[in-house]
């Protein structure tokens, strides 16, 4: 008794303190998110001053009707979509990763985005859409359609084929190249209208947020995070190994379905509205793990605010590396994204 | 009590076990199964624990047909231990034990999980110090005590384990097999347990079953069951088993059977 007295109450500290440290990782995150946002008011072209910025954010009426507009109309729903997207790739490829067990899985990586775009495309230059959807939601549901399919193609290689690691990315990057084929293909009989919208869906850009969009993405997030979180404790003993899982009493396909729909709905929005950003996806659960570990209560919201720091940094970065200029945060994100994929391989291989 | 009638498990339409029927096995009282590689010992519990459909049979444990139970109701009952190690993942061990005791949405133990309860358990094992130690930082022999811990947590009635000694040294060996039958024993679980070295099968388990071909080919006492003629058999090896100064079997094999001519 003495024995595990003594044992036990040094473990149970550093558990308590562990979790601790996680929590506080948690509100950190969350403050260097708010802080960027209001970085993002103040860098760049037209930047603000905190006297103006906090009149127009928090006395609208009182305030320089161009500041207003400036602020509420451009600025506020940029910043904030930037870290919707965010949000939701990062707990997108964080949820990715663990159910295909791979760390090379993001939206972007294994063709989601690419499909989702394709979908997109189908429904600006050729106006197809599923029978019955709205005509302003065609779009999203056009490039949730094609995501959800390249989802479940991803997932049924992944399970029959028992497909190794390198194999199922090989899969990946066979359908990113299929679906930009067929998006170049639409490309290529589209107007010279539609193709400039289409190309923004290629380049992946915040220019086109706006309220009602940032609403819609952070309010499903807030919808599926929760879903998520229920599944926790299922995702993380998938990590222990599919047949352990299955011995826990999971239901491990059910568990993998209901997760791909999940990433295949936050996937599709974020495509349909800013076009494929890609790589936020794939680093936002590397730096989670080494952050939180792999206790998902933690990792999938840890990973959500990492993206979600990631995009809303690369948005001010967008701003800034060329003065005058507002480079597409796609471009950014895919330079940083680039190195950083290599050395997850090289990591990989040296292993 | 367990028993088997009949059982038939396939591979698409590979049959891999045949009308198979063992039992009744007692509570309390270890079983190890014997046989060849991939002759079905792993199929045998794998379908026994859900993981794979049953094509005919049944297995009733205290007269409940495990086969007709949903997936996660027959996990609160039976426990399967896979071969393979817990994957490398950045986890404590700590964490990996609460995840196995709290996974399922049905888990009565959920809130027995209690952190004391995970550190006994570690502790019964030998390894309550590397609670705090990350799963892809521990050797093959600290992982499979690992998977120890967490089969254990969940407080099965059905204990069926795959090779839980394939990683361990000696001594590591006859622990975990000294610690089984105590759990056993105290909590009146039936356990199966694949073995590959039949000394241990000989020496430390309660009854032994023999497989071949996805067919009961031998069930008592192991020194009825394992004897040179069901080796020569089974294995095609030329065996004896014989009592040393301190009374115990062991088996010594002399080399292959020749080829009958």
């Amino acid at each position: 008794m003495d024995a595990t007295l003594t044992t036990s109450a040094p473990v149970l500290m550093d558990y308590r303190r562990m979790l601790r440290r996680r929590w506080l990782l948690v509100g950190l995150l969350s403050v260097v998110i708010l802080v960027s946002i209001l970085a993002d008011f103040m860098l760049g072209p037209s930047g603000l001053g905190w006297a103006d910025l906090s009149h127009a954010l928090f006395h609208p009426d009182l305030a320089d009707p161009t500041t207003r507009v400036i602020v509420w109309d451009i600025r506020l729903p940029y910043a904030l979509m930037a870290v919707a997207v965010g949000l939701a790739l990062g707990l997108a490829g964080g949820e990715m990763q663990t159910i295909l067990n791979n760390p090379l899985a993001s939206p972007f990586t294994l063709g989601i985005s690419s499909a989702a775009a394709f979908g997109a495309s189908l429904a600006i230059v050729l106006g197809l859409s599923l029978p019955g959807v709205p005509q302003s939601w065609t779009i999203a549901a056009n490039a949730f359609v094609f995501a959800l399919i390249s989802a479940l193609l991803l997932d049924a290689v992944a399970r029959w084929g028992s497909m190794s690691t390198s194999g199922l990315v090989l899969f990946g990057i066979a359908l990113v190249f299929s679906f930009n084929a067929a998006v170049s293909l639409v490309q290529f009989v589209a107007s010279a209208e539609a193709l400039q919208g289409l190309v923004f869906w290629t380049m992946g850009s915040l220019a086109r947020s706006s309220w009602p969009k940032v609403g819609i993405l952070l309010l499903v997030f807030a919808v599926l995070l929760p879903l998520s979180l229920r599944d926790t404790w299922k995702l993380t003993a998938l990590r222990l190994g599919e047949d352990r899982a299955a011995s826990f009493g999971i239901d491990v396909p059910r568990l993998r379905l209901t997760a791909l729909v999940r990433i295949s709905v936050l996937a599709a929005l974020a495509v349909s509205f800013v076009g494929t950003i890609g790589f936020v996806g794939l680093i936002a659960p590397h730096i989670a793990r080494r952050l939180f570990g792999e206790d998902h209560r933690f990792y999938l919201p840890g990973s959500a605010l990492v993206g979600g720091t990631i995009l809303s940094l690369a948005s001010i970065a967008s701003k800034n590396i060329v003065p005058g200029i507002i480079v597409p945060v796609g471009i950014v994100t895919s330079l940083v994204g680039v190195p950083f994929f290599l050395a997850v391989v090289l990591r990989r291989q040296m292993k | 009590m367990l028993q088997i009638q009949d059982l038939s498990v396939a591979y698409g339409h590979r049959p891999i076990i045949r009308n198979l029927s063992a039992g009744p096995l007692l509570p309390g009282r270890v079983v190890s199964l014997l046989g060849p590689n991939g002759r079905g010992k792993s199929t045998l519990l794998k379908a026994m624990a859900g993981l794979l459909k049953v094509a005919r049979g049944q297995v009733l444990l205290d007269g409940q047909d495990l086969t007709k139970l949903s997936f996660e109701r027959r996990a609160q009952r039976v426990v399967y231990l896979p071969q393979s190690l817990p994957a490398a993942v950045h986890l404590r061990v700590f964490e990996s034990v609460m995840v196995a005791a709290r996974a399922s949405d049905l888990d009565p133990h959920a809130q027995d999980a209690s952190p004391q309860r995970i550190l006994e358990v570690l502790g019964r094992l030998g390894i309550e110090h590397l609670a705090m130690h990350y799963l892809d930082q521990l050797s093959g022999g600290q992982k499979q005590l690992v998977g120890l811990a967490q089969a254990l947590i969940r407080t099965p009635r059905l204990l069926l384990l795959d090779e839980p000694l394939s990683a361990l040294d000696l001594n590591y060996q006859c622990h975990v097999m000294d610690l089984l039958a105590q759990e056993t024993r105290e909590h009146g679980l039936t356990t199966l347990i694949v073995l590959h070295d039949l000394n241990i099968a000989l020496q430390r388990s309660d009854e032994a079953l023999l497989i071949r071909e996805g067919a009961l080919v031998g069930h008592g006492r192991p020194d009825q069951v394992v004897t040179a003629e069901s080796l020569a058999a089974v294995y095609q090896v030329d065996a004896r088993v014989e009592t040393c100064s301190r009374g115990l079997s062991h088996v010594l094999i002399d080399g292959l059977c020749a080829p009958a001519s």
